[in-house]
């Protein structure tokens, strides 16, 4: 049985429009699945469905199964303790999901202690390690900063611990690398690529840009208006694609690629 | 060559009790010749655009518009020859305001009428319908934004737009319709665009020269063939490096 398997899920508003309409695929463990989609495409939306984090107004039906934990009807209490030890969530911008009020170390012990209960040198232990993992070296620094006085590719490096930390089966990452500068972005998909590798963590990578999807995904599914128009292994998708909005997708990344190619050439 | 529209020469630049975040920049932007000023976060790329809109004074150095410093008194001119266009079109436009007046302001601004032709002229010129003119900035998505944004910047017929990251706010598919949009608007009008951008893809499709900024000096600029195609920098280097590219 895969890790995570989604069957025709559907989001509904208070209107009743589909947000995100029928859509199904399965993440094994230690796969690497993208969501590919722009904005509006449904793709955060299925995160937050599948992890059981929909705000309120909005209403999941279909079947979510997270490590056999039913996440559309199971209740608050089991849906909890599947977050955390199975799935853990990345968001795009680490200064809003940091909480500005708490140093990075308090941050990253925060799973620690409820799930590992580790207390005290135990618990600092752990939290140096995890930062080692992400490659902030600094730690003493790192863990007594708060969110405001880090960089935002260290701020997104405390996130990335902060979810690893309890070595969740499952690691989703929506839009990890957008709000970062090019070469920061390169550093973190270089990380979360090697610690998914070593670890056999899944990755459910969610991004609206296809290059950095071919980097670090497997499988990719593309999103348009709220369904799924499209699946498949990355490099085929991007050799061959068969939806019309796929080829679009294509053709307008290459188009960049091709004008920098341009110059190397000339 | 011609003449510069502006020059940069020797410009530093302090806040006030900070370290400098600009050293010895020289940038020229000469007609028909679109310019990328390209770098990370911290780089100094706003600040040297705040000074090139005159927003801001440089601490050290000089910036010459049409050859002479660029002065408070001058700024009416210069605001008609130049304008901008900014990242976040959701911050962008007053939600207060219908397109219309929103597109209009700079005619008013600089006493130039407020002929609702020209508004119309700007945005079919940008690609959107008449209607959009009764409209409010809340019934359009980023795209069409940007594009809203553009017209403002263009009403009064500048000779250079200063455009802080147009298109990194927008959808792939988005960003490949405005950068063609600003493309046509250069060949069309004779518009030139100081770019400003840390996107190297849509740099090489927009931009003749290229100028990289780091920690707030220029470590390299010339004709972005060379820049991009034989970096001599290793900032430079490393940014090409980091651009995640589609596999063959």
């Amino acid at each position: 049985m895969s890790l995570l398997t989604v069957a025709g899920l559907t989001v509904r508003d208070q209107a009743g429009r589909a947000l995100v309409d029928d859509v199904s695929f399965a993440v094994a463990a230690g796969d690497r699945a993208g969501l590919i989609g722009e904005s509006g495409s449904g793709k955060s939306l299925t995160a937050l469905a599948v992890t059981g984090l929909l705000p309120p107004g909005l209403t999941a039906t279909g079947e979510v199964r997270l490590d056999g934990v039913d996440m559309i009807r199971a209740p608050e209490k089991h849906r909890t303790a599947t977050r955390g030890p199975v799935a853990a969530i990345v968001f795009q911008e680490p200064l809003t999901a940091l909480d500005p009020l708490m140093t990075a170390g308090r941050q990253i012990a925060g799973p620690l202690r409820r799930l590992h209960r580790l207390r005290g040198a135990g618990l600092r232990a752990a939290v140096n390690d995890a930062l080692d993992e992400v490659r902030l070296t600094d730690t003493d620094r790192i863990a007594n900063s708060y969110p405001h006085q880090l960089s935002g590719g260290q701020r997104q490096r405390v996130a990335i611990a902060m979810a690893l930390a309890c070595r969740p089966r499952l690691l989703i990452a929506d839009e990890p690398t957008t709000a970062l500068d090019v070469t920061v972005q390169a550093e973190i998909l270089d990380l979360l690529d090697r610690l998914v590798e070593t670890r056999g963590t899944a990755l459910l990578f969610i991004t609206h840009d296809l290059p950095v999807a071919a980097r670090v995904t497997r499988d990719t599914h593309v999103m348009r208006n709220g369904q799924i128009v499209e699946s498949g292994p990355i490099a085929d998708v991007i050799a061959h694609p068969s939806h019309p909005y796929t080829k679009t997708l294509v053709e307008s990344a290459r188009r960049f690629d091709a004008a920098l190619e341009r110059t190397a050439r000339d | 060559m011609t003449d510069p529209i502006i020059e940069a020469s020797k410009v530093g630049f302090t806040y006030r009790g900070g370290k400098p975040v600009l050293n010895d920049v020289d940038l020229a932007v000469h007609p028909g010749q679109n310019v990328a000023l390209v770098g990370e976060s911290g780089a100094g790329k706003t600040t040297l655009l705040r000074l090139l809109l005159g927003l801001a004074s440089p601490t050290d150095g000089t910036i010459r518009f049409d050859g002479t410093p660029l002065t408070r008194t001058r700024l009416r001119d210069y605001r008609r020859a130049v304008q901008a266009v900014f990242q976040d079109p959701y911050s962008s436009l007053d939600p207060r305001h219908r397109i219309g007046r929103i597109v209009a302001e700079p005619l008013r601004g600089l006493g130039l009428g407020t002929d609702p032709a020209k508004v119309a002229a700007a945005l079919e010129a940008v690609g959107l319908p008449a209607d959009t003119a009764t409209r409010y900035p809340h019934e359009f998505s980023g795209g069409q934004r940007q594009r809203i944004a553009i017209a403002r910047a263009i009403v009064g017929n500048p000779r250079l737009l200063l455009a802080d990251e147009p298109v990194s706010a927008l959808d792939l598919t988005t960003r490949v319709r405005i950068v063609d949009l600003l493309g046509s608007l250069c060949a069309d009008r004779g518009l030139t665009i100081l770019l400003v951008s840390h996107d190297l893809g849509v740099v090489a499709e927009l931009c003749q020269h290229t100028a990289v900024l780091e920690h707030g000096r220029l470590v390299e600029q010339g004709p972005t063939s060379q820049v991009l195609g034989e970096p001599s920098h290793p900032y430079t280097r490393r940014l090409l490096e980091s651009v995640p590219r589609l596999p063959q």
